[in-house]
């Protein structure tokens, strides 16, 4: 790390001031570099030379033994034709589509009722909150799964209800829901995040409504979800691309296989399988492009037509 | 913990004659017990969401007293067989490896990640948030760039360097990110912070003659403990739970951290053993909670600014 003597070059401001203003400012850059060496090693090292590697890869055939072969978009073909990556992508997509809307809409009822000065406030975030810590482990998957096989608590609970029972874990029909739930059993951490922006939304903008004879309905479409757009969208953003990359509860719950009947083969389990069980570093590669064009694809989307509906008020940048 | 509502002062206003006192005491009195009312509503309410929140944790913990056949037809929390026969089975090890080798390797899995991430993305935090140099609007760009990135698309060629250098089966591949930043949410968490911290402190410390390593290490890093800390329990509860890393770079099982030991045994036990599942589950679980008990203010309030100011 390079040590920025500042004294020498306070003391040449009045002899050469344009110099000494240029070495003041090749010093800070050196400090710059030298503080984020850390941050670009990772970078480079780490991420940027593995995408580029990996890009390179998605178009070779290579198995980690023999040297990789290159095969142009052949890799990216074959994916189009292959019914299980196909099945990745719909077991995937059925799993965002429903359960980050879920997760999320649970998470914002929860803060607009959380969101008053009532006792007990610090003691419901926390244990609302308490999910969203444990919830991807592998204990947690455990036990979900305890839950929700034959005879289990919840076919116990389902019969009073008139469910039919033999348990969720091996119906493929069934697996899905079952995740879904996992999901939204996490809701804690964008309610915090929902709660937070609701704290600062003025309470002068709830009373001039009132006056008006707003109602309630009207003033949650009219003032909160407005006043909450920025949060909204950091929230669906970031939930959305977590989503996509669900992987120990499946893997556990499906005990590793994917099923049953490839139910819960995730994008990310198909990518482990044809990686590191089959070795086929080339297709896993490809897979892995397509996942980030795609979390990209969305990510600008929601960028692009954020500006039609996220509302930021005028102080803020 | 009272959890019992206690209604909120409707106001304590002063008033200015006698018979609008009058009158507002009984508005008061009639708004009182309507909020009353609305206040046990609401924490009925609270309650019964908490109450369905923690069952499954709940249930977990009462289980891993229970024998398997327990666990399985009964609704019940309370077990009828209570006992630790569970929890012996699950201390006695797998495959020849005891509990406690797994539990110390999470934890210098966990203790590593810590260090780690405090000292490398505090160093890259001080640069986006306190100097002034050619290209760093594009570098952070970049940096918030790297959080949304689905880090499938570098862990093959990671894997494959990494296994040509000889480092699977060890913690290299699982730590080296650490130590470089690379997990940029930390880097974004302490430079959110290190901005709100005033400007003259830094500023003082220069016209006295501080260079940036000074100024860094004797006024940002004691002001900056707080993200500090919340950083450090997050590096901690995410490598403690940590299961795709280690279930690629880990092949031998007396190197194995909690999570895919845990996998193990699952696999392992005849799968109607539950009761031994469920204690290994608690037990892999006990740090974790732990932090949540002692740090959950530092971990609503470290998830609270990290969506405001995204």
């Amino acid at each position: 790390m390079t040590l920025i003597d500042e004294a020498t070059g306070t003391q040449k401001v009045s002899a050469a001031p344009r110099s000494a203003l240029k070495r003041r400012r090749a010093a800070e850059a050196r400090a710059g570099y030298a503080f984020l060496t850390p941050w670009l090693l990772g970078f480079f090292l780490l991420t940027a030379g593995p995408m580029i590697a990996s890009l390179y890869l998605s178009f070779t055939d290579y198995n980690l033994f023999s040297p990789p072969e290159w095969i142009g978009l052949k890799n990216y073909t074959m994916l189009w034709n292959d019914p299980q990556y196909r099945k990745a992508w719909q077991v995937t997509g059925t799993y965002v589509l429903f359960g980050t809307p879920t997760k999320l809409i649970a998470a914002l009822a929860v803060a607009m009722l959380l969101n008053n000065t009532r006792r007990g406030q610090g003691l419901y975030r926390s244990v609302f909150y308490a999910p969203s810590l444990i919830g991807a482990s592998v204990s947690i998957a455990i036990v979900w799964k305890a839950m929700f096989i034959d005879k289990g608590i919840v076919d116990q609970v389902g019969q009073i209800f008139g469910a039919a029972g033999g348990g969720w874990v091996g119906e493929p029909k069934r697996t899905m829901p079952m995740l879904v739930l996992l999901t939204v059993w996490q809701f804690g951490a964008p309610m915090i995040i929902f709660l937070a922006g609701l704290k600062q939304v003025p309470n002068e903008l709830y009373e001039a409504a009132a006056v008006d004879g707003a109602g309630p309905v009207r003033k949650f479409i009219k003032i909160t979800l407005p006043m909450l757009s920025p949060v909204i969208f950091f929230n669906v953003l970031l939930e959305t691309i977590h989503a996509f990359q669900i992987f120990a509860s499946a893997f556990i719950i499906s005990n590793g296989t994917g099923g049953p009947a490839r139910s819960t083969l995730f994008y990310t389990l198909y990518l482990y399988f044809r990686g590191f069980v089959d070795f086929r570093m080339g297709y896993a590669s490809a897979m892995a492009w397509i996942l980030v064009l795609v979390v990209g694809l969305i990510t600008f989307v929601f960028f692009k037509t954020s500006k039609s509906w996220v509302h930021y008020s005028g102080d803020s940048k | 913990m009272s959890l019992v509502s206690a209604p909120v002062d409707a106001g304590t206003a002063t008033y200015r004659s006698d018979e609008s006192a009058a009158r507002s005491e009984v508005l008061r009195k009639k708004h009182r017990t309507s909020e009353r009312w609305k206040s046990l509503g609401f924490h009925v309410l609270v309650l019964a969401i908490a109450v369905v929140v923690l069952y499954p944790a709940a249930w977990m913990l009462m289980s891993s007293f229970k024998p398997s056949s327990e666990i399985v037809g009964s609704v019940s929390l309370v077990p009828t067989n209570g006992s630790f026969d569970n929890f012996t089975k699950a201390l006695s090890g797998i495959g020849g490896v005891s509990f406690w080798r797994f539990f110390m390797n999470s934890l210098i899995l966990a203790l590593g990640s810590v260090v780690g991430i405090t000292v490398s993305c505090s160093v890259s935090a001080y640069a986006f948030a306190r100097i002034d140099f050619p290209g760093k609007t594009a570098w952070f760009s970049i940096m918030i760039g790297t959080l949304l990135l689905p880090f499938h698309v570098v862990i093959i060629p990671q894997y494959i360097v990494f296994n040509q250098l000889g480092l699977v089966n060890t913690y290299v591949p699982l730590l080296i990110g650490k130590f470089l930043a690379s997990e940029a949410f930390f880097v974004f968490l302490m430079v959110q912070f290190m901005r709100n911290l005033p400007r003259e402190l830094d500023e003082a410390a220069r016209i006295d003659g501080a260079g940036h390593v000074r100024i860094f290490r004797s006024i940002m890093l004691p002001l900056m403990k707080p993200s500090l800390v919340t950083s450090s329990i997050f590096a901690f509860i995410w490598s403690w739970n940590d299961f795709f890393g280690p279930l690629l770079y880990l092949k031998k099982p007396d190197l194995y951290s909690l999570p895919i030991a845990l996998r193990l045994f699952v696999d392992q036990t005849t799968t109607s053993d539950y009761g031994a599942q469920m204690a290994m589950a608690v037990l892999a679980l006990i740090p974790v909670l732990l932090f949540f008990l002692l740090f959950q203010r530092y971990l609503v309030e470290g998830v609270a600014t990290q969506g405001l100011k995204g």
